[in-house]
């Protein structure tokens, strides 16, 4: 307990005091797009609110891109031999915004009450936790009902964002006048919002790391349209462009610009994984053959590459490469067109049509459509893409009605949290576009899942991923495109901006600017 | 009438141009036998940079050569389409409300305004998000947007024709008022009505590239206005992109408007004839 406290001590002190010159001082403009609706952490949760509320508010934990935790409110912790009692040690002198003392209450109040009430992806994982308890102001226990492995990534400020008791306790949550003026423990203060211009914060000076943050203010700009963003920066008008914020058409002729340097990092928490649902109900893809050709026949290089000018990943199946656990020792589907052929030969595939949904999120995603039915029709599968909207895509994948559509969702750094939802039988759910859309059930794999999620140990638990993930890919539930990448765009002159798994959500806090 | 036409310069060069455009359209499956899709070469590269690429590929490395000669073939079928559909709606109707009056003319006028007052361009881009985007679709729509124009055209000439003497004539020998209608009026209405269509296949070619444009094309067809709205992002760095498929439509419009403008000259002598006076006086 001593040793941990104390290697996490200098963990903390070379954080906060590297060796290299910091320089403090500055403001940052960074776009957020589209504007939040709201910033209370606590109540939402989309990405521009995570992306500007990061700022404000924290949790007991932060993770560095390989997804290892760091101290953050609280100093150090343990957990127990069986996997099942967390003790956090606070840090001391920490205050809110208003200035009132932060405590274990604080924790205890947001964990038990505020976020079961208001945060479903929390809830999901508190569901393992039988009690939260503070025997004194800076020390909070969880224990769990059963070892719940992914536990320790729930400590993250979009997953648990520990939101003030005194201001919080026994009012109506979503209607509190305090939402409009957030109070966190965070590195920067909420100042001002001029809805549909900017969001203001200023520097916390009572932030509880010295010398933290080096940056006087930062600025949140809505701009509205993509080409006036690229635009914003090539002027100088922005510093930042976080990553989907503009087309990625205009990424290389930004990128190319003196002093603008981009980074793929900063999405590991997240791994945002892309894929094909295959509708595993009816028509030609409800066969493994056909899915498998699929595989084969999909130059998903050549994507990347172009649609996605170079970043990302191929994924190799359901885990991203960047969640924990993850194994490439499995079955490698390369682009084969041959190989799809004998496939679907073997199947006896008759040419039915079947229909394929784009993803309405833009040029990148029309065009990531064509390109996939141009390598299928190479190989003698007939597509045809069909249009819609957001709302038409939601229909049409909540009621099924679809032979292939592309999405893609997060995974919060363990396959508990964001990757088995997609595969088990009891995630199917008629009416809902998340989740296990595809209709794959799969009983046996179902059990493997729900035993890799409680056993104990790492070593366990790699192991039973490591089986799940050699049989799921060789059955193609779905068809896995890439582990997706948006480039962070900044002026290079902007140091230490992406350090997290999180990347710009919580970068503010160490970023500086060189003179 | 022919030879008025084809003395009449303008009138040439559109003819030649338009068959220049219906035999690119006709010889592009032998021309590119794979397709407008297929990915073909790096993206981006511009024209003349590789040999056997001579407009250079697009944001997928497509080659831009056989995009523009099978989206030659979506504007024209949609151009002739949606405009005969347009003529079977609004001929009929309008000759009906010419030719009997009262309250068929009323009837019918009123309906023909409901869809005047809605502008075109909108009410196409709302029929296609309904019935969601395809040739089909589109189609209709544009037909839908066509017709009133048609309408109150052909009633125009029809009520004017059937005071003529000859229809009155007609009726004396004892014809039946349809077949008055059939066989002595609208035969007489039929240039107008011609010169209108030519304009019209000009004007759907042009709401089918819009609506493409706005990404309401449909996805399985390669067209014009599609591959404008695509290069529209990259407009900045690869011109081509835009320039070629904007020139594709430029000289199609142009060649029908200018088809359109010999045809009527050439139905109308009279008024050409004054035209071209009015032109030298003012010269």
């Amino acid at each position: 307990m001593t040793y941990l406290k104390a290697t996490t001590f200098l963990i903390a002190a070379a954080l906060a005091a590297p060796v290299a010159a910091q320089q403090a001082g500055g403001r940052l403009d960074i776009v957020v797009q589209p504007e939040p609706p709201g910033l209370m952490l606590g109540l939402v949760q989309n990405g521009p609110t995570q992306l500007v509320a990061g700022d404000i508010y924290e949790s007991l934990l932060r993770y560095d891109t390989d997804l290892v935790p760091q101290p953050s409110l609280a100093e150090s912790w343990t957990i127990s031999d069986d996997g099942l009692v967390y003790t956090f040690t606070l840090r001391e002198g920490v205050t809110w915004h208003d200035g009132t003392p932060f405590t274990a209450a604080d924790v205890v109040f947001s964990a038990d009450v505020f976020l079961r009430e208001t945060h479903a992806r929390l809830r999901s994982s508190l569901a393992y936790v039988d009690s939260i308890t503070a025997p004194d102001d800076l020390t909070v226990v969880f224990t769990l009902k059963e070892p719940f492995g992914p536990f320790i990534n729930a400590f993250e400020t979009g997953t648990m964002p520990i939101v003030p008791k005194h201001i919080y306790d026994g009012t109506d949550y979503a209607n509190n006048p305090a939402n409009a003026t957030p109070i966190g423990t965070g590195p920067f203060k909420f100042e001002a919002w001029e809805k549909g211009s900017y969001i203001h914060l200023v520097k916390n000076e009572d932030y509880y790391i010295d010398g933290l943050p080096y940056l006087d203010e930062v600025f949140y700009r809505v701009i509205p349209d993509a080409a006036a963003r690229a635009v914003a920066f090539e002027t100088g008008e922005v510093d930042v462009l976080p990553g989907g914020s503009v087309e990625n058409w205009d990424v290389p002729r930004l990128t190319q610009m003196d002093n603008v340097c981009s980074t793929g990092n900063g999405w590991e928490f997240f791994a945002p994984h892309a894929w094909m649902w295959l509708n595993n109900r009816e028509g030609p893809t409800a066969d493994a053959k056909f899915r498998q050709a699929v595989m084969y026949a999909m130059d998903r290089e050549f994507v990347k590459d172009v649609v996605w000018n170079g970043y990302g990943k191929v994924a190799t199946g359901p885990i991203s490469s960047k969640t924990n656990f993850y194994s490439d020792d499995v079955t490698i589907y390369d682009h084969n067109p041959d190989k799809a052929k004998e496939l679907l030969a073997e199947m006896g595939y008759d040419g039915t049509p079947v229909r394929l949904l784009p993803l309405p999120y833009g040029e990148t995603w029309q065009r990531w459509a064509e390109a996939v039915r141009q390598n299928l029709s190479e190989v003698g599968i007939n597509v045809e893409i069909e249009s819609t909207d957001v709302a038409g895509w939601n229909e049409k994948t909540s009621q099924w009605d679809y032979d292939m559509a592309f999405t893609y969702l997060y995974q919060y750094g363990d396959p508990a949290l964001g990757v088995s939802r997609n595969y088990t039988a009891d995630r199917i759910q008629k009416g809902s576009p998340w989740n296990n859309v595809e209709g794959y059930d799969n009983p046996a794999l179902d059990a493997k899942w729900a035993a890799a999620a409680t056993m104990v140990t790492p070593e366990e638990r790699a192991a039973a991923y490591l089986d799940i993930q050699k049989e799921i890919i060789d059955d193609v539930p779905v068809a896995w495109l890439l582990e997706l990448e948006f480039p962070t765009i900044y002026r290079c002159d902007i140091k230490d901006l992406v350090t997290t798994g999180i990347g710009v959500n919580d970068g503010p806090r160490n970023a500086w600017i060189e003179k | 009438m022919w030879k008025r036409f084809s003395s009449n310069m303008g009138a040439m060069v559109g003819v030649v141009l338009l068959l220049a455009v219906i035999v690119v359209a006709l010889t592009a499956p032998l021309l590119f036998p794979n397709g407008p899709w297929q990915m073909v070469q790096r993206p981006f590269l511009a024209p003349m940079a590789v040999d056997g690429l001579p407009l250079g590929t697009d944001t997928l490395g497509r080659n831009v050569a056989a995009q523009l000669a099978y989206g030659a073939r979506v504007s024209l079928l949609v151009g002739l389409v949606s405009t005969l559909v347009a003529l079977l709606i609004g001929v009929p109707l309008g000759a009906l409300a010419g030719f009997y009056g009262s309250w068929v003319d009323e009837g019918a006028m009123r309906f023909t305004e409901f869809f005047q007052t809605i502008p075109n361009f909108a009410l196409a881009i709302v029929l296609v998000a309904i019935f969601e985007p395809s040739l089909a679709s589109i189609t209709i729509a544009i037909a839908i947007v066509s017709w009133p124009p048609v309408a109150r055209l052909v009633r125009a000439e029809v009520m004017s024709v059937r005071k003529r003497e000859f229809v009155d004539a007609a009726r004396l020998a004892g014809l039946t008022r349809p077949r008055i209608l059939l066989t002595q009026v609208l035969p007489n209405t039929v240039s107008p009505i011609i010169v209108m269509a030519s304009l019209m296949v000009a004007t759907a070619i042009l709401l089918e590239s819009s609506l493409s444009f706005l990404g309401l094309g449909d996805p399985n067809a390669m067209s014009w206005g599609y591959m404008i709205g695509a290069a529209r992002t990259v407009i900045r760095t690869s011109w081509w992109l835009s320039f070629f498929p904007g020139i594709a439509i430029v000289i199609t419009v142009l060649a029908l408007n200018l088809i359109g403008e010999g045809l009527n000259d050439a139905f109308n002598p009279h008024l050409s004839r004054r035209r071209a006076r009015a032109g030298k006086e003012k010269a």
